[in-house]
């Protein structure tokens, strides 16, 4: 495991784009000693600029003989135009160990207005079933969401069943790079899956490592104004996640309420967890001595209790998700979420925790009769039920 | 590689596998097509497309040996006889006495006696007891007080294969009923005194309304094109109060292309998003599920709400109506979501109003143009209402499943045929068993662990909603895809649950037993003064131990160790299929496994997941699609 304090002990990176040196950031599974990172676009520029201490810092990652995975979220072709506005990708010759794959991930303007469409659809009243398929289609969302649980189980993949080292990044290094190392550890380890150690990746994959909240998740779907900044990715990761806990209903500690609950703060919050861009903008603004943190109020016990899964039981294996179309479903608790009523299928839940949980606290149980009538020898026995 | 075998039921396909003999089997019955295709430097691949919607390919190295198989798998697969069928040879070791009680078990008197007839306004008639007037209606069928004799006979004639209308559903809350019938022989103007009179009875039958509804489930185009051939529907200047709709539900050519549109993209190798989605809409299958579903939403409320009876037809009254009928008597009536009532409902609606088994479902070698997906699509409407409303039934998706196999596989004598007439001819009853015994005798694996009869969604009506719900209608991976079990999902919370409520309840019922024991011991010692001392010492420990068992086993704690308990291992879908279907098979030898692949793994990792590979073998079979993992890592 390399944590990201080990990362800030490595030489700056000159070569890569202001403000996303590489740092390390995957738990890896216990027995492979593989490592994810994640990073910006290197700067090669239209002159195939080359960088010695990125070449050494990529170089020591890995032990003689050994491969790495360069996970690029931008097609190949928008990788090599991105050469005449200064930036780029690895060179094969620089950098013989790494392999590059080129996994394009939606991001910016189409992801938002693939979202737009998406919320239109849902709330058109007007649409027969003869339609409804197409116009889903037409959106788009459901595809993104299939590419992004692939190229994190790729990402996966790679660490675990190839054993090899696996740096992810797109062009800045803050939206599909963080998506899809976000995604990669709750599928490969099993402690981001606890509620509080999705709470710590959150902290680590999406704000620490400067996912532009405040640019991104400022109007949300209903915004007239276009906003150039503005696109849902934290959303997409909230919906693989959500893909993730209808494939896997016993895997993760956290219920689907959990994850609309971060949507929603997201946007708009009394709490201070997700505001600004970044951690120097948070210092400046004096974020942690000016507001709340929302994992505080949510780690309350009596909080706590309602975002739990109560069909949780641990499980330390990889979760290997199904990517195939029939496979994903639009999340209809986000998206219909205002529009159909939930009562069934709450009604469905409460009736598992029930059952999970044993009996209801109103009524009395045998046992609680039993050990109260022990407790108490001179009782009068109660006969029995 | 491995050992075919040809039986005179199964296709047997052995592996050569040193340690495991796994075995996939597939009835006759199931086969739906079979096709020859192009040879590769491997052999000569035959792809073999089940009703289950199973696929298995099977690569035969000679060209010659290839086409023998393909011809005898052809004339195996298409049975002209009765006696060919498994279900005439299918042998579970019941004796004589446990068959006929197995055929018992459903009684559709007993269910109109449960409806609360006969009364004032219904009777039972024998009109039709030697099949004289109408050869696809049962021979008890229920029609109003009014009706006389002759009024049914007349009101026959009239009536497209002399199927008058009959009573299907009854409400003795307020005496709505739902009545079916096929078409009227009105053409462009004829009428017929009797018919008309048919219909007034049954509006006197209920005096809570003055009107009936006359539904037909048939696009208004179809239902005027019949009236060139002397048939079509109802005049409402004929027939005094009623209300005529028509609800537009396609026929069953359409039916048969809109599966085979859909199964074509369950077939596709690595679709993407796009290319699924668009397959799904075009070819319009949920759009079909959503039609009937609403028409039997309709007539639900026109049962409930309005109090009004209604009327079903479409051409025949066997396809449409049956579906329309029975959608709504699930939605009305909490009896038909529970196990008994389901079976019920089907053999009501289905069996004995003769809904064309045999033509629709191919037992026997036939008419093509007959074959048509029409009790699927009833049974994908209740799953739907399953997904919809998941505390209101008793019984799982298991059990729908498992019934639409058995429709198919004719191990059972439940749905040969095409009619009651046909199934006592062939003495059906004396000579196979009924899938409803065999099912009630594992019920357990069908229970639905939510199901509670006294939960809100247990009571009454179900209200569903017509529109706008397109979003509610979900594709049925579980049904036409069964058999890749990568595509699901792989934990099964209802297995699961299932487990734990055994548990709870086993453990309730031990810690009743102790309760009472311990309130014995505890009389007898208040009755007993001169040993006080000394029994109060031996109540305290027995107290203590008691007092432990039931810390220590309190549901909550225990279910941890359920991970490893033996009989219920999650998302076994086909093996439990396989065991159920074939446990009772004096052919086979050993347990046979259906599914393609298996990537369960027995201990305390039954509850997670790897992926298919995880044993680091690719499946040998077809459905590439098993493995994401060659996907992710295609480069």
């Amino acid at each position: 495991k390399v944590s990201a304090s080990a990362a800030s002990a490595w030489p700056s990176a000159p070569s890569r784009c202001p403000g996303s040196p590489p740092p390390s950031s995957g738990c890896p599974p216990p027995l492979a000693p593989q490592a994810m990172l994640r990073s910006s676009q290197p700067l090669t520029g239209p002159n195939r600029k080359r960088c010695r201490e990125d070449e050494v810092l990529l170089g020591t990652v890995l032990d003689e003989g050994e491969r790495g995975f360069i996970i690029d979220t931008r097609s190949a072709q928008a990788a090599k135009q991105a050469r005449m506005t200064g930036g780029g990708t690895e060179p094969k010759s620089s950098y013989p160990q790494w392999r590059r794959l080129h996994r394009p991930l939606e991001r910016g303007r189409q992801l938002q207005e693939s979202f737009i469409k998406l919320v239109d659809a849902c709330n058109d009243t007007t649409i027969n079933m003869d339609r409804w398929l197409n116009r889903l289609e037409s959106c788009r969302w459901l595809s993104h969401v299939k590419a992004a649980l692939s190229t994190a189980c790729l990402a996966a993949q790679c660490m675990d069943r190839e054993e090899a080292n696996v740096l992810v990044h797109g062009a800045e290094g803050t939206d599909t790079t963080l998506l899809v190392t976000a995604l990669a550890q709750v599928i490969l380890d099993p402690s981001c899956r606890t509620l509080a150690g999705f709470q710590g990746l959150l902290e680590r994959e999406w704000i620490e490592a400067g996912h532009p909240f405040h640019l991104r998740c400022a109007h949300s779907a209903y915004s007239h104004a276009r906003l150039k900044q503005e696109a849902p990715l934290f959303l997409l990761f909230l919906d693989c996640v959500w893909q993730l806990s209808r494939q896997f209903p016993f895997s993760l500690e956290f219920s689907e309420r959990l994850l609309l609950t971060l949507f929603d703060n997201a946007y708009a919050s009394a709490y201070g967890t997700f505001l600004c861009n970044n951690e120097k903008e948070r210092c400046l603004c004096k974020v942690k001595e000016n507001t709340h943190s929302l994992w505080a109020w949510l780690n309350q016990p009596g909080e706590r209790q309602k975002y739990l899964n109560p069909l949780y039981s641990p499980n330390a294996l990889v979760i290997w998700p199904s990517v195939e179309p029939q496979s994903i479903q639009l999340w209809q608790g986000l998206f219909f979420r205002w529009i159909r009523s939930s009562q069934y299928l709450d009604e469905a839940w409460a009736e598992i925790q029930w059952l999970v949980e044993g009996s209801e606290p109103p009524k009395d149980s045998a046992g609680n009769r039993l050990s109260r009538s022990l407790s108490d020898p001179t009782a009068r026995p109660e006969n029995a039920r | 590689m491995g050992t075919l075998y040809l039986t005179a039921t199964h296709v047997i396909f052995v592996e050569n596998g040193s340690e495991t003999r796994k075995e996939t089997w597939v009835l006759h019955s199931q086969i739906s097509s079979i096709e020859k295709q192009a040879t590769t430097a491997t052999g000569c691949p035959l792809l073999i497309r089940c009703k289950n919607f199973q696929v298995i390919q099977l690569v035969i190295p000679q060209e010659r040996d290839c086409h023998d198989v393909y011809i005898s798998l052809i004339r195996l697969a298409r049975p002209v006889k009765y006696e060919e069928l498994y279900c005439f040879s299918f042998n579970p070791k019941l004796d004589k006495e446990e068959r006929e009680q197995g055929w018992k078990l459903v009684d559709l008197n007993e269910e109109y006696n449960r409806m609360g007839i006969p009364n004032s306004y219904w009777q039972i008639s024998d009109v039709n007891r030697d099949y004289g007037v109408c050869d696809s209606y049962p021979t008890e069928v229920y029609v109003p007080k009014s009706a006389t004799a002759h009024i049914i006979v007349g009101s026959s004639k009239f009536r497209s294969r002399r199927r008058f209308p009959a009573l299907s559903y009854y409400c003795k809350n307020n005496n709505a009923s739902i009545c079916r019938s096929s078409q009227p022989l009105s053409g462009f103007s004829a009428r017929c005194l009797e018919d008309e009179q048919m219909l007034q009875a049954i509006r006197k039958a209920n005096p809570g309304s003055d009107f009936i509804y006359v539904v037909d489930t048939r696009p208004k185009l179809n239902a005027m094109a019949n009236r060139a051939a002397g048939k079509g529907y109802e005049n409402e200047d004929n027939y005094s109060n009623i209300k005529f709709q028509f609800i537009g539900i396609e026929n069953i050519h359409v039916m048969r292309n809109s599966l085979q549109k859909m199964l074509e993209v369950c077939e596709l190798k690595s679709p993407s998003m796009s290319d699924f989605l668009w397959g799904l809409e075009n070819s319009g299958w949920l759009k079909h599920i959503k039609a009937i579903m609403d028409a039997g939403i309709f007539i639900a409320k026109a049962v409930a709400e309005e109090g009004v009876s209604v009327l079903v037809h479409c051409s025949d009254g066997w396809d449409r109506t049956a579906q329309v009928c029975s959608v709504a008597s699930l939605l009305l009536d909490p009896y038909y979501r529970t196990m008994k009532g389901f079976m019920v409902l089907i053999e009501k609606d289905w069996v004995s109003f003769g809904h064309k088994f045999n033509h629709r479902y191919g037992n026997l070698d036939g008419d093509p143009k007959e074959i048509s997906p029409v009790i699927d699509q009833f049974i994908e409407c209740v799953w739907q209402l399953m997904e919809q409303f998941p505390c209101a039934f008793e019984f799982n998706e298991r059990f729908l499943i498992h019934i639409q196999h058995h429709i198919y596989s004719c191990q059972f004598g439940n749905f040969l045929c095409n009619s009651q007439k046909e199934r006592r001819e062939l003495k059906i009853q004396e000579r196979t068993y009924s899938l409803w015994a065999h099912l009630w005798k594992n019920r357990a694996d069908y229970m639905n662990p939510l199901y509670r009869s006294d939960h809100s969604q247990t009571q009454g009506t179900l209200r569903s909603r017509m529109a706008p719900c397109n979003f509610l209608y979900k594709f049925w991976s579980g049904m036409y895809n069964r058999f890749e079990k990568g595509l699901h999902p792989r934990q099964s919370v209802t297995d699961y649950l299932m487990a734990v409520k055994e548990e709870t309840q086993q453990l309730e019922e031990e810690l009743e037993v102790l309760g009472e024991r311990l309130a014995n011991l505890q009389k007898s010692q208040l009755n007993d003064n001169k040993d006080k001392s000394k029994q109060q010492e031996r109540s305290k420990q027995l107290g203590l131990s008691t007092s432990n068992n039931s810390l220590a086993n309190t549901p909550q704690e225990y279910s941890n160790d359920l991970k490893s308990f033996p009989s219920r291992s999650p998302s076994q879908g086909d093996e439990e299929d396989s065991a159920l279907i074939l446990t009772q098979d004096n052919l086979k030898s050993s347990d046979p496994d259906l599914s393609a692949n298996s990537d369960q793994e027995s201990g305390v990792e039954d509850l997670s997941c790897r992926s298919p590979s995880g044993g680091g073998c690719l499946p040998s079979e077809d459905s590439g699609k098993d493995s994401d993992e060659a996907i992710f890592l295609a480069v």
